[in-house]
């Protein structure tokens, strides 16, 4: 691709001190302060949570008012959403994009610091409601007309606002992302040889595209209904609250997917290393996940069985949506097929991978029951709910997440992190988040409903199992802070390639990579 | 401040970024305040936000434009535009396609059953009896009053002239501009320019009829606030490229652009055939059918 | 060629059920498990559960069979040697084909059911169910049948924070309400489902379904309950504040003692008319309004009317205190934005007391009051 470039004249004038942040255009450091972002956000995030399960340790209401209680509900879910699993995402991208594909930097610089600069303002805004009279919102992440419309503070507006930004973050990140993979690739570098997580942002990019002005078309419907006197969710002027749900979820289910799919690139990248072997069935594994981003446009109404769709609808949306679970199987079988007879060992990152494989596919399996129409008259809106989503976010993208970071640490810093400490954080956290997510199922099946302070004392067992899981996975994550400041500090240094059965161009270069990654692009065979 | 990396340009350090994000935050406080009428610190801070944001618009492009002219690009960069041009306008396609999308379920399924056809039997029977559904429609509580619409065939069919022959006149500029004939290409912009103005002028007049003649406003139920809302989103994108061809026709003035260097030229051509194709989506769908 | 269909699919079916049914007696009222519920529909959806669940475990199983072998197995420090294969498009086609057919076999019981379910046909007499923050309302559309449900006193008391009480000793917490809704066993009875504010969910799991409640829009749901019995179920539906805090529990009587039931309604509905037809004194009007305040109004502004978030105190409210006692009522009747309209849903005289009440409460000590008569003026 880009054939011609040569190597004329380097006069390093780099910025130093605040400005080298603020000011920066160079994907690694973007890249960084988007990790730090995000991981700031996921403590955030996660001691809203621990918020929640405080309150749901036993029956009765003890700590928070509930109107509080769905403040913290709400912005836990939006911040986990937004916050903390997508920009650590854009993160990695920025980081691995241009030193996978062999590139200098991201195609758009400038831009490439807006996206990340328009975060810490939106999330500002939004946590700055907890402030204002009226409080944070408190109508869920799914935000539901009329509850967000006539129904909800005035702070709202400051919501809405905040979405509109991170929608612009998001849009003109994907562009930047799309913009480099498909321009700034090496010579020789061809679609089809990209390794996994390219392709993975890619597809997500695309999908972040197509998906997030549709968000803002729903905000700025809200934003019309509140303040300006429109009917689009109000059936006294022939609108309809449930277009509002249509709407959201044309979002929202394509948004799940931009959440896990990174998510399977960097599983898809760490497999083949420890097992030291290539990944099996490469070109299925892209085709499996065009194929997933495409159905995920055609699925959104499976949040919506208990709305009163017509009967053709429900059907059409059930038969879709478990279409799903073939592509997604594919690749779950491919994983399991590149370890078959590799040679692996258990760092780390492959143990969070592993984790990932089977923890992620429970979350897919109980996917597909809510996925049964019939059934999620049952199910839905109850904590067999939570349970599926927790499994797929936490247990999936955030693992992945954990081990793309112990995964290419060495890469980013220039120094290995503490084995054992890693495999301490991975047992401890594999074990509580299992006793924190798996009794949701069963409190979810015997009928307790989700966003509520307050329970029937027959759901205390779990309930309090939970909660312990909670506050011991919660707490463990201060570990893996630890691990990441001490592998930034120092330690054993990092050789190029790391891992011994590590393959790509990120490899090649050193540990930290210099300043410009690919100052002359590379030969790809 | 800049550095050419191989061939590829990666410039060093931009405070641009972080004052654009300052003007947006500012724009958003302000225009809470002002939408939630909080005295005079909305109006104060969203002019601020307004200032601050043109003056980014101004530096950025300031720079993109100085580099372009100091030769810092080259063909691969230049792909870099076109491809974030052509995704950008893509997510605009998908944020028009969230008001179609409600309008089409308004028109075909939230009014028909509040009309009780199809699953609407009982809603129709117990919540709104009498209400027939017919489009267009402010919905069986009369949301607004009764109104009347703007037909196809006057100012609308105009406007879709308009429009029509403007994409023809920058695509004359354009033409012109490849085959280097200068005042071709600025009597072609220019054209475009002034066609763009008068459009948005018919629009107005067109809004301001409907508000004191035919009581169809914002509030006037379902139709009303998709009505508004399609059309306002797109005159505001119609303003956004006019000013942006002025933008073009002042730079095209100065001499700028080549015959075979000016992608700034061909992206606001692409906005604007982009909103040419929406208006031809709206006046099928708002003003015809 | 359906024959076979239907034969094959019912005995893969019985098979199932053979493998299920131990788990399903232990499952059955569990901590664990969906319950099976009292009706058709209900046993219908519970099935499709356990078979979707148990398809998953055996999936489930397979794969981590595989991939746990491959982890003892396939390991550098047994000395496994990596070999390089990186396709098989045989079993590449096989492991995208069996899941289709897995999907189908899902698919096939999923849509009977889900057809039952949804076919909306004449059903021996209807129930109108309409959500208000934070209450059912039930109307007997051919019985003149009209109440609310709130949660019972009991539960909300000890629901509030730091109330002193312990949960577990009251009877049903949360689940638990003043008046149930109640319908005969072995009939048909349809359900039209609405809402006068934001959205909520009719849910009682004996039944096998939730149903949104939409304002502006009719949902139909039916059901035919089997044996008497009290089901309990809760709004499913985030609804505001207290949408913890509006349970639904559904009594099915048999025939006669329905038809009881339904003569002593109506009794109580005659009743309250009357109270509304004759003038009260101002000691009844408070006493009675203290009652409908708390159940009524205090959700959102209180018991000592200080309001909270964005719910305005009254106690010193420029409505209660200075403006006209009709403006006041006609707040109450007809609503303001998130304020809810009680004109439906309260009777003259509730009215009367209410507003006498929340002029006259907290040092309002506005003095005048308001009789039932001049509230049916003023509707
Ligand atoms: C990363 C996020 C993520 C992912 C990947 C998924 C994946 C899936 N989800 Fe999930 N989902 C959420 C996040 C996610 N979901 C969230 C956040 C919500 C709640 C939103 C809210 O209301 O707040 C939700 C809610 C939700 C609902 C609505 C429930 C309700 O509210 O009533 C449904 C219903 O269909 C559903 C289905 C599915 C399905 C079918 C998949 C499939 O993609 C899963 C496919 C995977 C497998 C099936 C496993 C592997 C496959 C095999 C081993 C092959 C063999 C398998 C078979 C043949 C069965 N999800
Ligand atoms: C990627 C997304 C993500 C992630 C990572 C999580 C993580 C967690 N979630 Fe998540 N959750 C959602 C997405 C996510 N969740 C969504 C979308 C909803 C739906 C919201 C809605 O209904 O609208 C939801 C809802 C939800 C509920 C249901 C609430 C309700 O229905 O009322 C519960 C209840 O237990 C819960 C619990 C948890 C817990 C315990 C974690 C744990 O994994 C968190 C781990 C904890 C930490 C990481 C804490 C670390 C912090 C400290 C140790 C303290 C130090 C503090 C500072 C320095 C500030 N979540
Ligand atoms: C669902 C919550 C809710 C319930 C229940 C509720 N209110 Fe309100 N009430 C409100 C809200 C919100 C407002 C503010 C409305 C506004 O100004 O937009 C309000 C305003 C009022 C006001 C005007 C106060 C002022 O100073 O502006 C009065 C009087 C009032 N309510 C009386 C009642 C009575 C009487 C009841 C019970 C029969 C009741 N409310 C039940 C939410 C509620
Ligand atoms: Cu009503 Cu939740
Ligand atoms: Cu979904």
């Amino acid at each position: 691709m880009s054939t011609a470039i040569t190597h004329e004249e380097e006069h390093h004038e780099d910025l130093t001190g605040w400005r080298r942040w603020v000011f920066a255009t160079n994907h690694k450091d973007i890249g960084t302060m988007y990790l730090w972002f995000s991981f700031a956000m996921f403590l955030l995030g996660g001691a809203f949570a621990l918020v929640i399960r405080a309150e749901l340790f036993v029956p009765g209401l003890q700590l928070v008012e509930p109107d509080f209680f769905n403040q913290m509900t709400t912005m836990h879910g939006l911040i986990m959403v937004f916050g903390a699993v997508m920009p650590a995402t854009v993160g990695m991208a920025n980081w691995m994009v241009p030193l996978m594909i062999g590139a200098p930097d991201m195609a758009l610089p400038r831009m490439n610091n807006w996206s990340f600069w328009i975060l810490p303002f939106a999330f500002s805004l939004l946590v700055s409601t907890f402030f204002m009279e009226g409080g944070a919102p408190a109508f869920g992440w799914t935000f539901y007309a009329p509850l967000s419309t006539t129904f909800a503070p005035s702070t709202t507006d400051f919501f809405i606002f905040g979405v509109h930004l991170m929608g612009f973050s998001s849009i003109m990140g994907s562009i930047n992302i799309i913009a480099t993979i498909l321009n700034l690739r090496a010579p020789g570098m061809t679609l089809m040889k990209l390794p996994l997580f390219v392709w993975t942002w890619l597809i997500t990019a695309f999908l972040l595209i197509a998906v997030m002005p549709v968000l803002a078309g729903a905000v700025t419907m809200m934003l019309m209904d509140r303040n300006f006197g429109t009917s689009f969710f109000d059936a006294a002027g022939g609108g309809d609250p449930v277009l509002f749900q249509h709407v959201f979820w044309f979002f929202g289910h394509p948004e799940v997917y931009i959440m896990i799919l990174p998510a399977f690139g960097i599983v898809s990248q760490i497999i083949p290393t420890f097992a030291r072997k290539p990944l099996f069935g490469y070109a299925s594994m892209v085709y499996a996940v065009a194929a997933i981003a495409f159905l995920s446009f055609i699925v959104w109404a499976h949040h919506m069985f208990a709305v009163g769709m017509p009967v053709a609808g429900e059907l059409y949306f059930m038969y879709a949506t478990t279409l799903i679970a073939i592509p997604t199987g594919v690749k779950v079988f491919n994983w399991v097929a590149t370890m078959w007879r590799g040679a692996m060992t258990f760092e780390t990152p492959m143990l969070f991978a592993i984790a990932f494989v089977v923890l992620f596919t429970i979350g897919g399996l109980s996917g597909l029951m809510l996925g049964v129409a019939p059934a999620d008259k049952q199910y839905h809106d109850t904590y067999f709910v939570v349970a599926h989503f927790h499994y797929v976010l936490v247990t999936g993208a955030v693992f992945a997440l954990m081990a793309g970071t112990y995964y290419w640490l060495p890469k980013w810093t220039g120094y290995m992190y503490d084995e054992r400490l890693g495999k301490i954080h991975f047992w401890i956290s594999t074990i509580s988040v299992n006793v924190l997510f798996f009794p949701m199922h069963f409190s979810g099946l015997a009928g307790m409903p989700r966003r509520i302070p307050d329970y029937a004392v027959q759901f205390a067992d779990w309930n309090f199992l939970s909660s312990v899981g909670g506050f011991v996975f919660g707490f463990s994550q201060l570990l893996f802070f630890y691990i990441v400041i001490k592998a930034i500090r120092g330690g054993e240094p990092a050789t190029n390639r790391v891992w011994e059965g590590a393959e790509g161009l990120e490899w090649t270069l050193s540990s930290p990579p210099p300043h410009h990654s690919f100052t002359v692009p590379p030969e790809v065979r | 401040m800049s550095q050419t990396q191989g061939a590829y340009y990666v410039p060093h350090g931009s405070p641009w970024p972080i004052v654009g994000s300052v003007s947006l935050t500012l724009i958003v406080l302000g225009g809470v305040n002002l939408i939630q009428s909080k005295g005079d610190s909305g109006l104060i801070l969203f002019g601020l936000g307004a200032i601050v944001l043109t003056v980014m618009l101004f530096g950025w492009f300031g720079a993109v434009i100085n580099e372009s002219i100091a030769g810092s690009y080259n063909e691969q960069v230049d792909r870099s535009f076109r491809i974030s041009m052509a995704w950008f306008i893509f997510s605009e396609v998908m944020f028009f396609a969230a008001f179609f999308g409600t309008l089409f379920y308004a028109r075909v399924l939230s009014v028909p059953w509040l009309g009780g056809e199809g699953d609407g039997a009982w809603t129709n029977a117990l919540l709104w009896p009498g209400f027939e559904s017919i489009w267009p429609s402010n919905g069986p509580e009369n949301v607004g009053g009764a109104f009347d619409t703007i037909g196809a065939w006057g100012i609308p069919a105009i406007n879709t002239a308009i429009l029509l022959t403007s994409g023809v006149t920058i695509t004359w500029a354009h033409h012109a501009l490849k085959a280097d004939k200068r005042l071709q290409l600025i009597v072609g912009l220019a054209a475009t320019v002034a066609l763009g103005f008068y459009f948005l002028y018919l629009q107005v007049a067109e809004y301001i009829h409907a508000y004191q003649d035919l009581n169809l406003t914002l509030n006037s139920g379902i139709f009303g606030s998709t009505f508004f809302m399609l059309t306002g989103f797109h005159g505001f994108h119609v303003t956004l490229g006019a000013l942006m061809l002025t933008i073009i026709l002042l730079r095209c003035i100065r001499g700028h652009f080549s015959s075979n260097d000016h992608f700034a030229f061909e992206a606001v051509a692409w906005y604007w055939h982009f909103v040419d194709v929406v208006w031809l989506g709206l006046f099928v769908v708002v003003y015809w059918i | 060629m359906s024959v076979i269909k239907q034969c094959l699919v019912s005995h893969t079916l019985l098979l199932i059920t053979m493998l299920v049914a131990p788990f399903s007696v232990l499952a059955e009222e569990s901590k664990f498990n969906m319950p099976r519920g009292v009706t058709e529909i209900s046993e219908e959806v519970y099935d499709i559960h356990m078979l979707v669940f148990y398809i998953c475990c055996v999936i489930g199983i397979a794969v981590f069979a595989v991939m746990f072998y491959s982890l003892l197995k396939h390991r550098k420090s047994v000395g496994a040697v990596p070999s390089q294969f990186h396709d098989n498009t045989a079993v590449e086609i096989i492991w995208t084909l069996v899941p289709t057919l897995i999907l189908v076999l899902i698919a096939v019981p999923a849509t009977k059911t889900l057809l039952k379910i949804e076919v909306d046909r004449e059903a021996d007499m209807s129930i109108k169910v309409t959500g208000w923050q934070w209450k059912w309302q039930y109307e007997y559309l051919d019985e003149d049948i009209s109440f609310f449900s709130n949660l019972s006193e009991a539960s909300n008391q000890a629901r509030q924070r730091a109330s002193g009480i312990d949960p577990s000793t009251v009877e049903n917490y949360l689940l638990d309400v003043d008046n149930p809704v109640v319908i005969p066993v072995n009939t048909r009875v349809r359900f039209l489902v609405t809402s006068a504010d934001v959205i909520h969910s009719w849910w009682v799991p004996a039944l096998g379904w939730k149903q949104d409640a939409i304002p502006g829009f009719i949902n139909t749901a039916w059901t035919e309950v089997k044996e008497p019995g009290i089901y309990r179920g809760q709004c499913a539906e985030l609804c505001g504040k207290d949408h913890g805090y509006m349970p639904v529990v559904l009594e099915a009587k048999s025939q006669a003692d329905y038809a009881e039931w339904v003569k002593e309604q109506q009794r109580k509905q005659e009743e309250a008319m009357l109270a509304s037809g004759r003038d009260w004194s101002m000691d009844e009007l408070m006493s009675r309004g203290e009652k409908i305040y708390t159940a009524n109004c205090a959700a959102c502004h209180q018991a000592n009317g200080e309001g909270i978030g964005m719910f305005p105190a009254l106690k010193g409210s420029p409505v209660a205190t200075q403006g006209s006692v009709e403006e006041h009522t006609k707040l109450v009747l007809n609503g303001l934005n998130a304020m809810p309209a009680f004109g439906a849903q309260l009777n003259d005289a509730d009215i009367a007391a209410i507003v006498t009440y929340e002029r006259n409460a907290w040092g309002n000590d506005v003095g005048d009051m308001i009789q039932p008569s001049a509230v049916k003026a003023l509707r």
